[in-house]
């Protein structure tokens, strides 16, 4: 009789130890497409602020018309933009062309005296932190479940089922994560670049 | 923490054995139910915090969403502004689904952008790391163990004489027992103490682990080192703070007196300490970084990161700080945003006279009109904005959730009745301004017939572009 049980025993500790793995897994595979997916929300979220920001940004710039409509290109580009690859390269113009323009900013008093652009700022700072830390957790979700993949006993379910690794995301575009330089001596003279 | 709450049921042997282990678990054990079910809200009502809703302070609202996101916080916390001078901040919230992040006025209106986020961060790491359970869970026990030697040093005290007379007759139980009601007597006196040591040492430990944390979600500690700093040199006292609530907070809001034994019993390591270690995190961003830091700085080796951290030894960088980093408004002006920023919360609405003076409406004026109280200009009251404003606040305490986002204006009041049109001249990008002076921009793929202006909330309608006109 005992001969019987034990055996039954460890089998059923087994299965249970198996269920809770492949939930786990499920789980942080659903955590690494849900953090994917907060990265496209605060992408969204930046060509839907853009219009207003430009907008309101127009009268107070007259100089500046070829930094706006940098913005306005890129971002109609980011929004057509179709694969990864080029879109994450579409959407490093639009920040680049961005940050170009907060730059530019300070040299508009008036501009920055409106309560109406400093609310549309604030948004933009924010929603430019939130894209950069949606990228963050997308990377630190990837890197639990890239080790809960590789990691034993977890591994052997991964490989029942054919849970595939996740990729990290890099920053193509170096100049991404560079502050422009600005000479501040001739802004308004050029600034197409 | 389990073998300080046994020794100290083990104490109950002399008096009554089991049956004083039972009564030890039960202090316990509704001390305990009591803070699970509603630590938070009574910490929340004790410091006095309001819920706010983004429009009060977008700002905030923003970096405490930017933090969620980067913890991938599950939902949204709550978000509480208390009405007080002194900067500080908590978060509360056993569950990562349910918590809450309460900080001051004073801390508003000193901070600028990157140090706010480093506080926020700071407290999100203490939900992010289950201190706040460990809080709560610490100071059950400490409560209870209090309690339990406390009400048996007592019964000693009454007791003690008559069962000794007791015993008197049979001698051999008297011997038996003295030793045994010493130890207990050394166990109540001791316990509560050590505890209590070891509660402050565990409980410093956490803040640097929150540091380390909250370096990680910002990538910037400098941010959070100047914050550590200016909440530091404030030098004022929460009054709403007290002993038991003081280790939620970012750093310690009861003023020291400055003696050595603080280092001891301190919930909150020195600041001067934190502040050191934060800057001297100089090329990465991730925990063996702040152990390495900390080692050079306390020049102890302590562990201070559980070992599952320290084996992420991936890259991170620490970023640039903000486009914005001008200091925030100091003195007179920074207390006058503050008192501001209050009154928003108390739902005040404002005006701005033609002189120049900003008009503070209370939410229950009713008169129809107002005079400046310095040129004696009459402005009409804002009736419908008050409401709007106190109908939005009510919704929000009614909804109990924060919502996720900036709400977008759509489901605000209209303001007048007036019907404003706009007509399309093509089909390509146009913009227009709304009564309320918002420019918005309409997209080629808008299909709607109207649109709410997210300033002000007011609809405008859409007219289709007249026949012929250019596409």
């Amino acid at each position: 009789m005992i001969f019987l049980i034990i055996p039954l025993v460890i089998i059923a500790l087994i299965v249970v130890a198996f269920i809770g793995i492949y939930n786990s897994l499920v789980r942080l595979r659903n955590q690494v497409r849900n953090a994917w997916a907060q990265i496209d929300v605060q992408l969204k979220r930046r060509h839907d602020l853009i219009p207003n920001l430009v907008e309101t940004a127009k009268g107070y710039m007259k100089h500046e018309r070829q930094t706006l409509e940098n913005i306005t290109e890129a971002r109609s580009r980011a929004m057509k933009a179709e694969g990864i690859g080029q879109r994450s390269q579409a959407e490093g113009q639009l920040s680049g062309a961005l940050s170009r323009f907060l730059v530019v900013v300070e040299n508009y008093p008036d501009l920055k005296a409106n309560q109406n652009f400093l609310a549309l700022q604030e948004e933009l700072t924010s929603t430019e932190n939130r894209i950069g830390y949606a990228r963050q957790s997308y990377n630190d979700q990837v890197l639990f479940y890239n080790n809960k993949i590789q990691m034993f006993p977890s591994n052997i379910v991964a490989g029942m089922f054919s849970f595939t690794q996740g990729e990290f995301f890099e920053i193509e575009e170096q100049g991404e994560r560079e502050v422009p330089k600005v000479d501040f001596g001739d802004v308004g003279a050029d600034t197409s670049q | 923490m389990l073998l300080g709450y046994l020794a100290g049921a083990v104490f109950f042997q002399p008096d009554g054995g089991w049956l004083g282990l039972l009564l030890a678990l039960l202090v316990w054990f509704v001390l305990s139910l009591i803070s699970f079910t509603s630590a938070d809200s009574i910490l929340l009502s004790l410091s006095g915090a309001r819920e706010v809703n983004p429009e009060i302070h977008p700002r905030l609202f923003h970096v405490v969403e930017e933090m969620k996101i980067a913890a991938s916080l599950p939902a949204m916390p709550r978000v509480y502004i208390i009405d007080q001078q002194a900067p500080n901040a908590f978060a509360t919230g056993i569950r990562p689904e349910k918590t809450a992040i309460a900080v001051t006025a004073g801390l508003l209106s000193r901070l600028n952008r990157d140090e706010l986020q480093g506080v926020v961060a700071h407290e999100m790491s203490h939900i992010l790391n289950r201190d706040v359970l460990f809080v709560t869970l610490a100071g059950v026990m400490l409560g209870s163990i209090v309690i339990i030697s406390e009400v048996f040093l007592r019964s000693l005290w009454f007791t003690g004489g008559s069962s000794r007379r007791y015993r008197s007759s049979k001698k051999a139980g008297g011997q038996l027992g003295l030793p045994l009601v010493a130890l207990a007597v050394l166990f109540a006196i001791l316990a509560p103490l050590l505890t209590r040591l070891l509660y402050f040492a565990l409980s410093r430990r956490r803040e640097y682990l929150a540091d380390a944390t909250a370096v990680r979600l910002t990538r910037y500690p400098e941010g959070l080192a100047s914050a550590l700093e200016k909440i530091s040199s404030a030098r004022v006292a929460l009054p709403a703070a007290n002993k038991v609530t003081a280790p939620m907070y970012i750093v310690s809001p009861l003023i020291k007196k400055g003696s050595s034994l603080s280092q001891l019993t301190g919930t909150h390591p020195p600041v001067a300490d934190r502040i050191a270690i934060l800057r001297g995190m100089q090329v990465r961003a991730n925990y063996l970084d702040y152990q390495k830091a900390y080692a050079r700085v306390k020049g102890k080796d302590a562990v201070i990161i559980p070992q599952s951290g320290l084996r992420q030894t991936e890259v991170i960088g620490i970023r640039r700080p903000s486009a914005e980093a001008e200091t925030a408004p100091a003195g007179k002006k920074g207390i006058r945003e503050a008192a501001d920023l209050m009154r928003a919360v108390n739902r005040y609405a404002f005006l701005l006279c033609a002189c120049g003076l900003k008009i503070k409406v209370p939410p229950d004026l009713e008169e129809p009109e107002i005079a400046c109280p310095r040129c004696g200009r009459k402005h009409e009251v804002p009736l419908a904005q008050l409401a709007a404003v106190t109908a939005a606040a009510g919704a929000l305490s009614a909804q109990g959730d924060a919502p996720s986002a900036r709400p977008d204006g759509a489901d605000r009041p209209a303001q007048g009745r007036e019907q404003l049109v706009y007509q399309r001249k093509g089909q390509g990008w146009e913009s227009f301004r709304c009564a309320c002076g918002r420019v918005l921009q309409l997209s080629p793929a808008f299909a709607s017939s109207h649109l709410a202006c997210r300033n002000c909330g007011r609809k405008t309608l859409i007219m289709e572009p007249a026949e012929g006109a250019p596409a």
